[in-house]
C-alpha cells in the first residue's frame, strides 16, 4: 500500500476563474438575469457617461483671456481666467502673499498634526493654537505694520475657509461647555445652556445671517459699525456651538455611570473628571457626528452669500454676471460644488482614519 | 485649552473688527470728505450694471453712478468702497448709515419714495418690461402675438404685468412658468415657448446666454414702467442734491457734447454753457458745498452719460442695448436734465 504522507500541493483556481475573465465571470456574468442587467447598466453608463466626459474634457477649452476662446464644450476659460478672483476673492494683488502666506501655514500644520507619528507634535499644537490664529489674523486683516485690508475685500475660496476653520476651532469648544452646561447639576446654568441651545438650534441658518446683517445695525447705535464678516462669523459659531452641543451631549450620555462613579471615587474633582476620564472617552465615541457638524458648516458657509459676503460660490456667481462672461453658469457650478466636494470629501476621510487610529467601531 | 484660545481667537476678532465710526451728526458729505471715500451700495452681480471684473474691478452703470459722486465730492472716481448687497439688505443698509449712497437698480416707487424714509435721486436708467422673440417668427410688435405662449420666471411682478398687458390688449396667452432666469432662457431656446419676457436690460444679458444671439431679437414695446436710479437718505438735502446733480451733469455734458476726451480741450472754449459745466462762472460748485470743477471731474474720470452707457449695456459691451427712451430729450428719449447755470 502506498502512503503519501505529502499533502498534494494546493493547485490554483481553474483558469476560468481567475484573472480579469474570471472576476467578470462571478461578478457580472454569473447567471442570465445578471448579464442582462450587467447589459443594460453597462449601456446606461455609456449614453449617460460619454456626453459628460467629452463636454468636460474631450471638447473642452481651457485656456485664453476671453470667450472666444471657446467653441462648444465646457468653457474652463471661466474658471482659469478668473482663478485668482475665485480663491482671493477682491483681496488687492500686491498683498495676496499674505494669504498665500495663510494657506502655506495652514497646510504645514495640517501635514504636522495629522498624520499620527510626527515629530514634536505637542510644539505644533501650541502653535496651530497661538502663533498660527494670531499671526493669521494680522496677515489677513493687516495691522503690526502691514497695510490694513478690510473684511470687505475677502472673498472666495479664502473667505470661506476663514469662516470654516473660525465656525469649526469655536464652535467645538463652545459645544462642549454648553454639552456640560446641559447636564450640569446647578439649575441656573442648566437652564442657560438648554435655552441656549433650544434657541440657536430653532432657528434657521438664514435666519441667523438676516438676523445679524438686517436687524442688528438698526438696535446698535449709529457711530458703532460691527463689520459684517464679524456679524456673520458669531451667528454662524453661536448656530454651530448649539448643533456641536447636542452631538457631544450624545457621547456624554452614552458613558456609563460607573465610569463617573470610578472617577469621583478616586478623588478627582469635576473638571479633572471631565478632562481625564470622561470627555476623552466621549469625544472618540461621537467622532462621526463631530465630523458630520463640521461638513455642514463648511457647505453652510456658502449661506452668506444672502448677505452679500462673497464667499466661493458667491464670487463665481458674481463673475457669471459680468457681460463678458454671460452663459458660463454650468462651468461655474460645477467648479464651485467640486472645490466644495473636494474639501468635504478630505475631512471625511481625515475623520475615518482618525476612527480607526482610535479604533472606536470595535467597542466590546 | 484648545477651549480657552478659541475662545480668546474668536473675542480678538470681535473688537478688533469693530470700527468706530466718525460721528454721524455730520452732514453726508462732510462726513464722506473726512472718511476720504464714498460708501456705495451695488448689487451682488447685475449684467451691465454692477458685476466684478477679472481683476476684481466693478463695472458697471449702477458703478459708475457712484464714481462720478465720488468725482465730484472727492475729486477721484476710485475712492469708492463698494458693498454689494442683496435686494432685502439693500435700505436698511442705506437707513442705518452703513452706505451713503445706494445705486443698486432699485424701481422708484411711490411706496418705496414714501415710506422708506429715503430719497431717490434720480434716474439713471429707464428700464421696464419687454419681449424677447425669435427672428424666425417673423413678430414685428408684440401685437401680433395672440395665442403666444410665454416663457416667463414664478413670482416676479413681470408675471402680472404680463397678464394686465395681454387682457388690456383682449389676447390670449400660454404661459410656461419656470424657476430661474438661466431655466427660462434655456426654455426659450428649447422652442417651449414663442417669446419671453423680463425687464429689457435683463432681456438683453438673457440673449447673450443664447447659442446664436443673433437669432432672437427684442421687440419694442415696453409694458411696464421700471425707473432706476439712486436713493439717498432723507433729511439731508445737500447730499440729496450732490448725487441728483452728479446725474444731471452726466446728462448736460452728452448734451453739451463734451467727453471725457474732449473736455481738456474744452476748458479754453468761449461758449459760456461751457464756462459754467467747468466751473469757471456762474455759481460754480458752491450751492452744493463742491470744488468749483466738480462737473469737469465727473465727465473728465467717468464720462457723460452717453458714454457710460454706450461703455457698460450699449454698443461697447457684450448686451449690445439700444438707447431707446434712455436717449437724450432731443434725439427721441426722455433722458433730460434742467441746465447747469
Amino acid at each position: 500500500m502506498i502512503v503519501n504522507e505529502n499533502p498534494v500541493a494546493a493547485r490554483p483556481a481553474p483558469a476560468s476563474n481567475r484573472g480579469i475573465w474570471g472576476w467578470m465571470r462571478q461578478k457580472l456574468f454569473s447567471s442570465p438575469a445578471n448579464t442582462v442587467l450587467t447589459v443594460v447598466t453597462g449601456w446606461l453608463l455609456y449614453i449617460g457617461l460619454t456626453p459628460v466626459i467629452s463636454w468636460s474634457f474631450i471638447e473642452a477649452d481651457w485656456f485664453g483671456s476671453d470667450r472666444s476662446a471657446c467653441d462648444g464644450g465646457a468653457c474652463w476659460v471661466f474658471i482659469t481666467a478668473r482663478i485668482e478672483q475665485f480663491i482671493y476673492g477682491f483681496y488687492p494683488e500686491d498683498l495676496r502673499w499674505r494669504v498665500d502666506l495663510v494657506f502655506l501655514q495652514t497646510g504645514l500644520l495640517l501635514l504636522w498634526l495629522m498624520p499620527q507619528s510626527m515629530p514634536g507634535k505637542k510644539w505644533g499644537v501650541i502653535y496651530a493654537l497661538s502663533i498660527f490664529p494670531i499671526s493669521s489674523f494680522f496677515l489677513l486683516s493687516g495691522g503690526l505694520g502691514l497695510e490694513m485690508v478690510d473684511t470687505h475685500k475677502w472673498g472666495g475660496l479664502m473667505l470661506t475657509l476663514v469662516l470654516a476653520l473660525v465656525g469649526i476651532v469655536a464652535a467645538l469648544p463652545f459645544g462642549v461647555l454648553l454639552a456640560l452646561g446641559r447636564r450640569s447639576e446647578m439649575p441656573v446654568i442648566r437652564f442657560f445652556c438648554t435655552t441656549f441651545i433650544e434657541v440657536w438650534r430653532g432657528v434657521p441658518l438664514i435666519t441667523v445671517l438676516f438676523m445679524a446683517s438686517v436687524m442688528l445695525p438698526l438696535f446698535v447705535p449709529e457711530e458703532v459699525v460691527f463689520d459684517k464678516l464679524v456679524r456673520a462669523l458669531i451667528g454662524i459659531v453661536m448656530f454651530q456651538s448649539a448643533y456641536m452641543a447636542e452631538v457631544v451631549r450624545g457621547g456624554l450620555q452614552a458613558i456609563p455611570r460607573g465610569q463617573y462613579e470610578a472617577a469621583a471615587a478616586m478623588g478627582l474633582g469635576y473638571w479633572k473628571m471631565m478632562r481625564l476620564v470622561i470627555l476623552p472617552q466621549a469625544l472618540k465615541m461621537v467622532i462621526p457626528g463631530i465630523v458630520n457638524t463640521f461638513i455642514a458648516l463648511f457647505k453652510d458657509t456658502s449661506l452668506v452669500l444672502i448677505i452679500g459676503l462673497f464667499d466661493l460660490l458667491a464670487i463665481v456667481q458674481a463673475g457669471l454676471a459680468d457681460p463678458k462672461w454671460l452663459g458660463f453658469a454650468i462651468e461655474g457650478y460645477v467648479f464651485a460644488g467640486f472645490v466644495f466636494w473636494f474639501f468635504c470629501f478630505s475631512m471625511s476621510r481625515y475623520s475615518q482614519s482618525l476612527e480607526k487610529r482610535l479604533n472606536t467601531g470595535h467597542k466590546a | 485649552m484648545r477651549k480657552a484660545t478659541g475662545l480668546a481667537a474668536a473675542l480678538a476678532l470681535t473688537t478688533s473688527f469693530s470700527v468706530i465710526s466718525s460721528a454721524q451728526a455730520a452732514s453726508t458729505l462732510e462726513s464722506v470728505q473726512e472718511r476720504g471715500y464714498l460708501q456705495c451700495g451695488v448689487n451682488t452681480g447685475l449684467p451691465g450694471f454692477s458685476s466684478p471684473d477679472d481683476k476684481g474691478n466693478w463695472k458697471g452703470m449702477d458703478v459708475d453712478t457712484c464714481r462720478a459722486v465720488a468725482a465730484a465730492t472727492l475729486g477721484d472716481a476710485d475712492k469708492v468702497k463698494f458693498i454689494p448687497l442683496t435686494a432685502k439688505e439693500r435700505f436698511t443698509a442705506l437707513q442705518s448709515g452703513e452706505i451713503d449712497v445706494l445705486s443698486r437698480n432699485t424701481t422708484w416707487t411711490l411706496t418705496r419714495d414714501s415710506s422708506l424714509g429715503l430719497n431717490f435721486a434720480g434716474v439713471n436708467y429707464y428700464d421696464g418690461q419687454g419681449f424677447l422673440v425669435s427672428k424666425n417668427l417673423g413678430v414685428k410688435s408684440a401685437l401680433e402675438l395672440d395665442g403666444a405662449t410665454v416663457c416667463i420666471q414664478a413670482g416676479t411682478t413681470s408675471e402680472l404685468n404680463l397678464a394686465d398687458y395681454f387682457r388690456q390688449h383682449k389676447m390670449e396667452y400660454q404661459p410656461v412658468v419656470f424657476d430661474t432666469s438661466d431655466q427660462t432662457i434655456s426654455g426659450f431656446e428649447a422652442g417651449r415657448c414663442d417669446m419671453l419676457t423680463s425687464d429689457q436690460s435683463q432681456l438683453y444679458a438673457l440673449r447673450i446666454k443664447l447659442k446664436k444671439p443673433d437669432s432672437a431679437m427684442v421687440l419694442p414695446e415696453v409694458i411696464s414702467k421700471e425707473p432706476l436710479g439712486p436713493v439717498v437718505r432723507q433729511g439731508d438735502d445737500q447730499w440729496f442734491n450732490i448725487v441728483k446733480w452728479s446725474l444731471f451733469a452726466q446728462l448736460n455734458a452728452e448734451e453739451m457734447g463734451l467727453t471725457s476726451a474732449n473736455i481738456d480741450s474744452q476748458k479754453k472754449s468761449d461758449n459760456p454753457a461751457v464756462g459754467r459745466f467747468i466751473g469757471k462762472e456762474g455759481i460754480k460748485g458752491k450751492g452744493l458745498g463742491l470744488a468749483d470743477d466738480w462737473a469737469y471731474q465727473i465727465v473728465k474720470q467717468v464720462g457723460n452719460y452717453g458714454e457710460i452707457f454706450e461703455r457698460n449695456v450699449g454698443e461697447g459691451s457684450p448686451l449690445k442695448i439700444a438707447r431707446g427712451i434712455n436717449a437724450l430729450w432731443n434725439q427721441g428719449g426722455i433722458q433730460y436734465a434742467p441746465p447747469i447755470r
